[in-house]
């Protein structure tokens, strides 16, 4: 697969048309002060589990992955036509350029079923460029926390955006954690208890250390309001477990397991 | 004060929710919220000392200016949806001049506790109307108004009322781009409660000013309308809350020509 590595432009017409011509190439920025979300199955053997059929060849045998750029939101435009399909079929292609063919049948009243075809520009990732979208460990927290019900969090975090650009998050491994905001004309903190602290193996010996650590002591970070709110305004469904990581001042690690997949966020501090 | 259910107080602030910024009075008998605008519209929700679990005031009276956008922002914390069953609890304190009010909100053994600065009380305008002045008089039941007020013709400048002894006795007109449409409501429809009209009046209201009175009428079973010579407008809402209790916001409205029109 020729490399690209540039990011493709318009949003894609929906089936049939060729696909516009990607932007001349040029290598895709890392960027590593801003927020990250991962999504990944739950584990790495369950891309047959979830997957009915599931085929792939990578770069090379010793490289078996392919790293793909595109535009979300024609990604979600295609899958919405797949709400209620009967199957969707997904492939990469190279016809004039590389492109992600979505192929949704839908059921239809005929005995010939409908089969709605897009087709998304991709950029392809060369393999230079991989190590900046390898998908980060996680940190050396100074607390680990589960969080409380999404539909609070979410609305206590919606007002508060109204009231503030910046949220203070902190917590200890009490099972205590407050969301907190200040500004000149008012300042408001919300306090939850009793929420449990996930326990992590420990690998290296620094599960001990976190034992030593004052329990009542708080981690805490400042991040940007709005990009919690995404965040939390994204759970369509609950989640079988919710937790954060904090490494005080410095970022703030959500992980949310759902049966089949697991969600991580990575948003880090404000200066 | 404590309120078990915060929603008894945010929903009557909301309704008179059209700045940001509010005046608060409270006295042993309860809370007074107004808000004004231009000098010529005045809105006040009240809700007394006996809708409160706990009210109590220190002094004769406390009076304090507040932003209302924030203060509703965190009476809501904890979202606006009314499920039954989840209730949100309120504890307010108000230690005095220059002190911040703190708000200390409850539901499902969250807490959320709010600090929110106050200002220097405004000079409040003083309609001066009293019962004794009172011109023309009429109490509807407010879902006759809803509709009319929901769709007034936003393009016309003023909203104009009429009340008169003889036809149309009620008028509600605007004179908007399209054309100017006239609202009756005959004296003795269902949806008059008390007609006491002594004299035609007509007069007119700016109906950017009024067009937020139209959330308390959202929220009324019975809306007084009444008029004093001068044209001045007062309209009364009665509100009956979650628990059936009853509290009232008014709206006072200055007409936008000194000129009360005697029409044949």
């Amino acid at each position: 697969m020729a490399a690209a590595g540039a990011r493709p432009a318009a949003p894609l017409p929906l089936t049939g048309s060729r696909p516009p011509p990607l932007p001349p190439a040029g290598p895709a920025p890392p960027c590593d002060l801003g927020p990250r979300s991962w999504i990944s199955p739950a584990s790495t053997t369950s891309a047959g589990n979830f997957f009915d059929e599931f085929q792939m060849e990578g770069v090379a045998a010793e490289h078996n992955e392919i790293y793909l750029e595109l535009v979300p939101e024609n990604l979600s435009r295609a899958l919405k036509t797949a709400q209620s399909a009967k199957a969707v079929k997904i492939k990469l292609t190279n016809k004039h350029c590389p492109c992600l063919r979505v192929a949704v049948e839908l059921p239809s009243l005929s005995s010939s079923s409908r089969i709605v075809t897009h087709d998304i520009p991709v950029g392809v990732i060369p393999r230079r460029l991989w190590n900046d979208f390898r998908e980060p460990r996680v940190p050396d927290f100074d607390v680990s926390i589960y969080l409380p019900a999404l539909k609070t969090m979410k609305s206590v975090v919606e007002r508060m955006k109204n009231l503030s650009n910046s949220i203070v998050i902190e917590a200890n491994l009490s099972g205590e954690m407050n969301l907190k905001i200040e500004t000149d004309l008012v300042s408001v903190t919300t306090h939850f208890k009793d929420l449990g602290n996930p326990p992590w193996a420990s690998e290296d010996g620094y599960q001990s250390s976190v034992q030593d650590r004052d329990l009542e002591s708080m981690a805490e970070a400042r991040i940007d309001i709005k990009k919690l709110q995404q965040l939390l305004a994204g759970q369509q469904v609950n989640p079988t477990k919710a937790l954060c990581n904090i490494v005080s001042k410095r970022i703030v690690h959500f992980i949310l397991l759902h049966e089949d997949v697991s969600l991580q966020y990575f948003i880090p501090a404000l200066a | 004060a404590s309120l078990d259910n915060a929603r008894h107080l945010s929903s009557l602030l909301r309704a008179v929710h059209f700045q940001d910024h509010a005046t608060c009075f409270a006295t042993a008998n309860g809370l007074r919220v107004t808000v004004e605008d231009a000098k010529c519209i005045q809105a006040n929700a009240f809700i007394q000392a006996e809708i409160f679990q706990e009210f109590a005031v220190q002094e004769e009276s406390v009076t304090f200016r507040i932003n209302l956008s924030v203060l509703l922002d965190c009476l809501t914390i904890f979202g606006t949806g009314s499920l039954p069953g989840t209730t949100t609890a309120l504890r307010m304190c108000y230690r005095g001049y220059g002190y911040p009010l703190m708000l200390f909100l409850e539901e499902g053994g969250v807490v959320t506790v709010c600090k929110i600065n106050t200002q220097e009380p405004d000079e409040l305008l003083d309609f001066d109307f009293c019962s004794t002045k009172v011109v023309n008089k009429i109490i509807l039941q407010s879902e006759g108004l809803r509709e009319a007020f929901a769709e007034l013709d936003m393009t016309s400048e003023v909203l104009q009322i009429t009340m008169s002894p003889d036809k149309p006795y009620f008028r509600l007109s605007t004179f908007g781009n399209a054309g100017s449409a006239h609202l009756d409501y005959p004296r003795d429809s269902d949806l008059m409660e008390a007609f006491h009209c002594n004299q035609t009046q007509t007069n007119r209201y700016k109906i950017s000013l009024l067009k937020p009175s139209t959330k308390a009428l959202a929220l009324s079973c019975k809306v007084s309308i009444r008029t004093d010579a001068q044209g001045f407008l007062s309209l009364q809402y009665m509100i009956r809350n979650e628990d059936g209790q009853i509290c009232f916001v008014e709206y006072y409205c200055c007409p936008d020509e000194d000129i009360t029109e005697a029409e044949l």
